[in-house]
């Protein structure tokens, strides 16, 4: 008998909870596993807009999810990748980056109902009033995964991003994005929203200049930058509109460590509100 | 109208100097090339002092001064001794704030009654809560041992000078950086006063450094090399140029922006409280505030009732001498801002809005403009759309309160907004909905050095104020 021949998979953008191909109809060649290629979506501007407008419309309902909810999405997120661990093994990412990155899911899914207590509260104000100040999402964020780790980054990136109720457009790394588009599968088969992530793989020069220009873009996240002169010019981009900016991470940054709070608040506003009290 | 006779504030209290240098490493010094420029009353164009003008090579000195004091004094000193230089700077702040309040008055402007009873009480309580934290960062839980940045280079406007430089200054020393500030053209006087009072605190030379001048002085301020960090607060434009400015670098940046705030009423506010809040919101301070409630949202059944009830209320307000214990709007800041406010009402009347003010004589003398609202305004109109600082009020109205949100929000600003309503859950559906850093329920232009304060979009970004402001000076 004949051995059986393989179903070989497809790998496409993840486009407000779809998995287009490029609108420019580009792809482009990566290793994938020992002995095989595939040809990943090489995404346009045009894709980089179309994802920004997925994440516009995807950001109420995300943010005015309860806290609750997005906690148990987010863990929903690291079961499924647990489920996948082989898969992702087979595509070349290290068992202990896999597990890594679950436990990343596990522990920002913690997060969702406790960073508003850490990171808001009661202001003492010297008058009669109530003066509550609460943490709420920036809005679209716009974010380039560093090019290796490419599963840690990646999720090391979108994860503290989305907990709050931020939703984003990630560029994946451009070298390794295989995972980057099995990474969507998982979050497709989460109970994440539509639209909460958008993974873009491609050039990053190509796509991340349209993103930090746009004017409906809140942040720009440039932790995967590795050039500091493109570096520098998509943050005088973000100034058109003022984008809340995340630095390059230098390249020997240690993504197994505890992450902290950094990246969570970095793409927080915080709103104050004052009520008088009286009888 | 009640006639009042006139109650103005003693002058006497402040010795004005005729001339001033710069603040540099605890002395005042003369600028490198001696350049000046003058300071004026707005209230009367009499000159006031002469005010040094810094240059690139005065801003290298002052940082350099900065850089020295950081390194040797209070990067090392203990956060306890921190502590009580700046609790001697608020005690001195209050000893010395009629003072401060009547210089505040005559360089700025604004009314004496709002110097006396909101400035200068925020400046030393900003001083006093600020001190506290100097020994207690460890607890301010941003992890174990946050640390200072190094050398803030700090721009403050001129609408609020003593309570921006408070702002700015109290936190920054606190969390042990050292600072070069620069005063607003044309309010530098009572910044300088503060350098005596750090003179007579005997905090370390060079811990806090004073460079006076103008949009240039700014510049190299910006962009001096060694700078660890950069705070703004002023014009969305300059912060943009300041944001592109530091790009690439690792300058850490906050910056406190423009706003055209919405001031929303709905049918079940109480009139007259809420009358009170739209006056206190738009009028205070001339309009010179960056949280300013300039869009008025009249819910459309209410609007007419309230409208005449505003028109009555703005024809008791009363414009003119700062000094004076009566007055409630004082003067326009400077000749420019003048022009700016009256290039904006006129593009109102243009464009077909109905406009009014109150009779109200103005003084010839100095910089001065009526209290006035547009009537008849929509989101298309340049007087909805642009920051106007100044006291003039737009007026739109809506019906639903799903509509007023959409207004409210249809602004590239976001710093603050105004809510209206008895009713609670209204209040706390709308105040979740509203993209602004401060929402004012059934009040406004409430300020506290406990209560974080920024914006949103293009209002900026950072907190000032409460633990939130102090992650602004820190490595986290």
């Amino acid at each position: 008998m004949s051995e059986r021949v393989a179903v070989r998979k497809t790998y496409k953008l993840y486009i407000g909870g779809k998995f287009p191909r490029s609108e420019s109809g580009r792809s482009y060649l990566v290793q994938s596993g020992e002995n095989s290629t595939a040809n990943v979506a090489l995404a346009s501007r045009k894709d980089a807009r179309d994802a920004v407008v997925a994440a516009r419309a995807a950001g109420s309902g995300w943010a005015g999810a309860t806290a609750y909810n997005r906690g148990q999405i987010l863990y929903r997120v690291a079961e499924m990748l647990e489920g996948r661990r082989e898969q992702f093994v087979a595509l070349g990412i290290p068992g202990d980056e896999v597990d890594a990155a679950t436990d990343r899911w596990v522990w920002y899914a913690g997060w969702s109902d406790k960073l508003p207590q850490v990171r808001g509260g009661v202001n003492p104000v010297a008058g009669p009033y109530l003066n509550l100040s609460t943490p709420e999402p920036t809005g679209v964020v716009a974010a380039v995964a560093p090019a290796a780790p490419a599963l840690l980054g990646l999720v090391s990136v979108i994860a503290p991003a989305i907990v709050s109720g931020n939703t984003v457009v990630v560029a994946a790394s451009p070298t390794d994005p295989l995972a980057a588009v099995t990474l969507a599968e998982v979050l497709a088969t989460s109970d994440l929203p539509a639209g909460v992530v958008n993974i873009l793989t491609g050039r990053i020069e190509e796509t991340v200049p349209s993103l930090a220009g746009h004017r409906d873009v809140n942040a720009l996240d440039l932790t995967g930058v590795a050039d500091a002169e493109l570096a520098t010019s998509l943050e005088v981009r973000a100034a058109e509109n003022l984008k809340r900016v995340l630095r390059p991470v230098p390249p020997h940054h240690d993504w197994y460590a505890d992450p902290g709070l950094a990246r969570m608040t970095a793409l927080l506003e915080t709103k104050t509100v004052w009520h008088p009290k009286g009888g | 109208m009640f006639e009042y006779a006139p109650a103005p504030e003693s002058r006497s209290v402040v010795q004005l100097q005729p001339a001033y240098g710069l603040f540099v490493g605890g002395e005042f010094v003369d600028p490198t090339d001696g350049d000046s420029f003058t300071s004026i009353n707005p209230a009367s164009e009499e000159v006031l002092a002469e005010i040094a003008l810094g240059g690139v090579g005065d801003v290298d000195r002052a940082v350099r001064a900065a850089r020295t004091a950081y390194d040797r004094v209070w990067g090392p000193m203990p956060g306890r001794d921190r502590a009580k230089y700046l609790f001697r700077i608020a005690r001195l702040i209050q000893e010395r704030s009629r003072e401060l309040a009547v210089l505040e008055s005559l360089d700025n402007g604004k009314p004496i009654r709002e110097s006396r009873d909101v400035d200068l009480p925020l400046v030393a309580a900003h001083f006093f809560y600020h001190a506290g934290w100097a020994d207690k960062l460890d607890h301010a839980g941003f992890g174990p041992g946050p640390r200072p940045l190094g050398v803030a280079a700090q721009i403050i406007p001129w609408n609020f000078p003593l309570l921006m430089l408070a702002w700015k200054i109290a936190p920054a020393l606190a969390t042990g950086n050292t600072v070069v500030l620069k005063p607003a053209e044309t309010t530098s006087l009572t910044a300088l006063l503060f350098a005596e009072i750090c003179q007579q605190a005997d905090l370390p030379a060079g811990v806090v450094n004073i460079v006076t001048g103008a949009g240039e002085t700014g510049r190299a301020l910006v962009e001096h090399p060694d700078v660890d960090k950069v705070a703004f607060t002023g014009s969305t434009e300059v912060g943009k140029a300041i944001a592109r400015a530091v790009a690439g670098t690792d300058t850490k940046l906050t910056l406190e922006l423009g706003g055209k705030a919405a001031n929303i009423v709905f049918d079940d506010a109480p009139v007259d409280q809420a009358v009170e809040g739209i006056v206190n919101g738009i009028f205070f301070n001339q309009g010179h505030v960056c949280c300013a409630g300039s869009r008025l949202l009249l819910q459309e059944s209410v609007a007419d009732e309230v409208l005449a009830s505003l028109k009555r209320r703005m024809a008791q307000l009363r414009v003119g001498d700062p000094l004076d214990k009566n007055t409630d709007i004082g003067a326009i800041n400077s000749a420019a801002q003048l022009a700016r406010i009256s290039e904006l009402a006129d593009a109102g009347t243009a464009e077909g809005t109905q406009r009014w003010s109150p009779p109200c004589e103005l003084p010839d003398r100095g910089f001065w403009f009526a209290p006035t609202i547009f009537t008849g305004v929509t989101q298309a109109h340049r007087i909805a759309r642009e920051e106007i600082f100044g006291p003039v009020l737009s007026v739109l109205t809506f019906r639903t309160p799903a509509e007023a949100v959409e207004k409210a929000n249809n602004t590239p600003y976001g710093l603050s907004a105004g809510v209206w309503t008895e009713k609670g859950s209204r209040m706390l559906w709308l105040a979740d909905r509203l993209r602004a850093g401060v929402v004012w329920a059934n009040t406004f232009n409430k300020f506290d050095p406990t209560a974080p304060f920024g914006g949103y979009q293009e209002s900026g970004y950072g907190r000032e104020g409460g633990r939130h402001g102090l992650e602004a000076y820190l490595n986290v």
